[in-house]
């Protein structure tokens, strides 16, 4: 039998060291959970200073015995190895799992034991934990806003549908892969478009907006036909002929009347709010603001000295400036830039506002992946012949927009994280929903649940996308 | 071929100048019918109403242009407090996230994910409203090392009093300037005769000698000044003395710090992985010791990865403090395109006016960045 050296611990004696620091450091721990689960202090006959620090000491020099290098115990390697490298490591460890066993009790007690889960008043709330009885109460406010009770199945049916047709991508066969990008790109917008503006604003089935969109529907599909020499000036030329060709050829009066039948009751944007409307805002800006931000970048690498500048401007604006001045401008300024008997929208405002802002950073993240593209691409696509276009959209987009799967997603994470600031202009999406909330004089004195649990929805919200990005990421690398 | 070429480019010119002229156009058109004439002359009127917490002297009687400028040194004030805090957490979260130790590592990684995944607006509100209104009341108040008062009313904290308070700036200025020679002459000296002078001890030597003449020899004096509890009516308690610091700005620093040092931790990190295991082999099979290759190879790598995306963050950090509007901290946004606006109704000029601030702030700093990129950018032979 060696010596023992409590000092400095080694493989000789693995077992009356193992025991005895395995022992201190259970002790220790025990310490701490039996103080702060049941209030139990055993170490209270000590010196106020000395009792605070014992467990610390206790477990420290725990820790210190069982680090033993290579003692072929797997289990005591791998704790050794990740959590116990040295001193200070230890001590950090010991700190943070007493941290861990300190915040349980008043955290489960807020969360759990002490919470209300029934009734439907301030009263039900009487323990000192938390009130989700204000949470259950308001649910029905915090995700759909002001928008009436009796009308909300509209907006769940439009969010069902948009999803389903959302998720058409995944169940697509080969044969239709290729039209996919023009299916979301295209499609897919107009679509969601009107699913809005009929089943949740209820507007009318015919209105000024529809000759362009069908206009823009026939150009597209007739588009597919024409030779690519021509594309650029048909695409110049058609939609407006035909959008001419509605508005004052083919519509009669009366046909217009027939289609101005409401549908559904009319429920103005500023009753809309809570989740749904954060869904909304963050699903259109979304969809603009990628294209927007694509042709941006392009220009910003074009040749031509007029459209490089314009757009190197456009960027550079948008990226200065805070989104909240954005908003503003939007709210307070832009109506000044209208005729008098024009009106727009609120939340066609903020959208068109969001999606700019959030344009110019898309397109600079955009360029990047732009710039990452060797050279030989270029030449290779021009060498085979192909034009402006064809080489961006065959050759370098596919390529470019891979790379920068997690700038886009991150991109997109802070437009979702952006949207709450709709509050500038009176728009009362999740976060406006619990301040008004708050300041109902029934339900005073319940922020800190409120706030815990949008915290929750965004955290679930932003995480799964942020974690949705990375698969993807994995999905499309490729070796270089 | 160059009809292809400019075709493209006259369109787009035009229709720029199109929705310009369309939007000047109506803008003259709505100010004439609300006879309001353009023009940045209210900057110079009396802007009669008041700002909570001003760094300059400020009442209603002065001008809405000193009006903007507390605005502006509100933002700077919680924009430099946060930049302050968000690089301390930020660079040791980065080097906790890379430690061996699982614990640390995960803890790390835990606050990164959740502090960087809820809505900036969302945590300002909840220390806002939630968090600091749990705070007691000023006469309920524990004192923290029995000179920090942190109540419901804000923090009191002691303040220094200064006797002649610019000569001990001028000292450290001083200082400064000289720690700036030292580091270049030692660099010389290097150079040209590969001895190596120990600067940093010089340095922090220069930084307390200078000051600490300044209070011998230059009559500087410092005493503390500590809050004090007051009775301002039966019920109504209040501190004297000290310095305050209200609760919008301490919810909004706290905010922004936590939430930007999540993105600063990752960039630290990205900085230090992204330096090659064999730099640091090569490094230490030269004979450096650990300490040098750490100073004299990693750091420097890291820090040309490090930096740009950090300022990055400074800049949005920046630019996110336009958020206090929703607490009421009286910064740019709150003050002068809030209340000022709201009094002028001269919507164009004063949205204007805090863009263009804004943008300034912006674009100086990128024009540095991208100055700083380019010498520290490595030199391809």
């Amino acid at each position: 039998m060696n010596k023992l050296n409590f000092l400095s611990p080694d493989k000789n004696n693995l077992y009356a060291y193992l025991y005895s620091g395995i022992g201190l450091f259970s002790l220790s721990i025990l310490i701490v959970f039996l103080n702060s689960f049941f209030s139990l202090d055993l170490t209270s006959f000590l010196p106020g200073t000395i009792s605070y620090f014992l467990p610390l000491i206790i477990g420290f020099m725990g820790l210190h015995l069982i680090r033993i290098e290579y003692s072929g115990i797997k289990f005591l390697d791998i704790i050794n190895k990740n959590i116990n490298t040295n001193q200070f490591n230890a001590l950090l460890s010991l700190l943070i799992i007493f941290a861990v066993i300190k915040s349980l009790p008043p955290l489960l007690s807020w969360f759990i034991i002490d919470a209300n889960f029934a009734g439907d008043s301030k009263d039900a709330c009487s323990g000192s934990g938390a009130c989700w009885a204000y949470i259950k109460t308001w649910f029905n406010r915090f995700m759909y806003g002001m928008y009436p009770n009796a009308e909300q199945w509209r907006i769940n049916l439009s969010f069902i549908a948009l999803a389903f047709l959302g998720g058409v991508g995944f169940f697509a066969t080969e044969k239709f892969k290729k039209y996919l990008t023009l299916y979301y790109v295209v499609v897919y917008p107009i679509i969601a478009f009107l699913f809005i503006f009929f089943f949740i604003s209820g507007g009318p089935i015919f209105f000024d907006f529809s000759y362009g969109i069908i206009a823009a529907v026939i150009s597209i599909i007739i588009g597919f036909f024409i030779p690519s020499k021509f594309k650029m000036y048909y695409f110049l030329i058609i939609p407006i002929t035909i959008y001419i060709l509605l508005k004052y050829v083919f519509f009669y009066e009366e046909l217009i009347e027939l289609g101005k039948i409401q549908a559904f009751e009319w429920v103005e944007t500023g009753a809309w709010g809570g989740l749904s409307l954060t869904f909304i805002v963050s699903f259109f800006c979304l969809i603009f603001c990628f294209p927007v931000g694509l042709f941006l970048s392009l220009g910003r690498r074009s040749d031509l000295p007029i459209i490089k500048y314009i757009s190197i401007g456009f960027i550079e604006f948008w990226r200065g400036v805070p989104l909240i001045t954005v908003l503003f401008m939007s709210s307070v300024m832009f109506p000044m830039f209208l005729p008098e008997d024009m009106f727009i929208d609120k939340l066609v405002r903020v959208i068109i506002a969001i999606s700019l802002f959030e344009a110019a950073y898309v397109a600079e993240v955009i360029r990047g992946g732009l710039q990452a593209l060797p050279r030989g691409q270029y030449d290779a696509a021009k060498s085979l012949g192909m034009g402006y276009w064809k080489m961006h959209i065959f050759v370098i987009l596919p390529q470019a927009l891979k790379l920068v799967i997690p700038g886009i997603a991150n991109t997109f994470l802070a437009l979702v994280k952006d949207t709450p600031l709709i509050f500038v202009v009176g728009l009362l999406e999740i976060v406006g929903m619990l301040n008004l909330a708050k300041t109902n004089p029934e339900w005073l004195g319940f922020a800190m649940e409120g706030y815990v649990f949008a915290s929750i929805v965004f955290f679930i919200i932003c995480y799964a996308m942020s974690k949705y990005s990375y698969n993807l990421e994995q999905k499309y690398k490729t070796e270089r | 071929m160059n009809f292809k070429k400019i075709l493209p480019q006259l369109l787009t010119l035009v229709v720029v100048i199109l929705v310009f002229g369309f939007f000047s156009y109506n803008a003259q058109v709505n100010m004439e019918n609300r006879g309001i004439t353009f023009g940045y002359g209210f900057l110079s009127q009396e802007s009669s109403f008041d700002v909570q917490f001003s760094l300059i002297e400020y009442d209603g009687s002065h001008s809405y242009f000193r009006a903007y400028l507390v605005g502006l040194l509100n933002t700077i004030l919680v924009s430099v407090i946060g930049i302050v805090f968000a690089t301390i957490i930020g660079v040791v979260v980065g080097i906790a996230r890379l430690s061996s130790n699982y614990l640390i590592e995960r803890t790390a990684a835990i606050y990164v994910e959740f502090f960087r995944n809820i809505p900036l607006l969302l945590q300002i509100f909840f220390w806002y409203f939630a968090a600091l209104r749990a705070l007691p009341l000023p006469e309920k108040a524990e004192p923290m090392f029995g000179v920090f008062f942190l109540t419901i009313k804000g923090f009191f904290v002691p303040a220094f009093v200064w006797n002649n308070l610019d000569i001990f700036i001028y000292s450290v200025i001083a200082a400064i300037i000289a720690i700036v020679f030292v580091r270049l002459y030692a660099k010389k000296k290097q150079e040209n005769q590969g001895i190596q002078t120990p600067v940093l001890s010089i340095s922090i030597g220069l930084l307390i000698i200078l000051p600490l003449l300044s209070f011998f020899l230059g009559g500087v004096g410092a005493s503390v000044e500590i809050p004090v509890i007051e009775q301002l009516s039966k019920t109504s308690f209040t501190f004297k003395g000290g310095l305050k610091l209200p609760p919008e700005l301490i919810s909004l620093a706290l905010a922004l710090s936590l939430y930007t040092a999540t993105f600063i931790a990752e960039c630290v990190r990205a900085g230090v992985q992204g330096v090659s295991k064999g730099q640091k082999e090569a490094a230490a099979s030269i004979g450096l010791t650990p300490n040098q290759v750490l100073k004299l190879v990693v750091m420097p790598q890291a820090l040309r990865i490090i930096i740009p995306p950090t300022t990055n963050q400074y800049l949005n950090l920046t630019k996110n403090s336009s958020l206090a509007a929703a607490i009421a901290y009286p910064d740019l946004v709150l003050v002068f395109a809030g209340t000022a606006l709201m009094q002028t109704g001269r919507a164009i000029e004063i949205v204007s006016i805090t863009m263009l601030t804004y943008l300034t702030l912006s674009i100086t700093i990128s024009i540095f960045m991208n100055w700083y990129n380019k010498k520290i950018a490595i030199k391809e032979k």
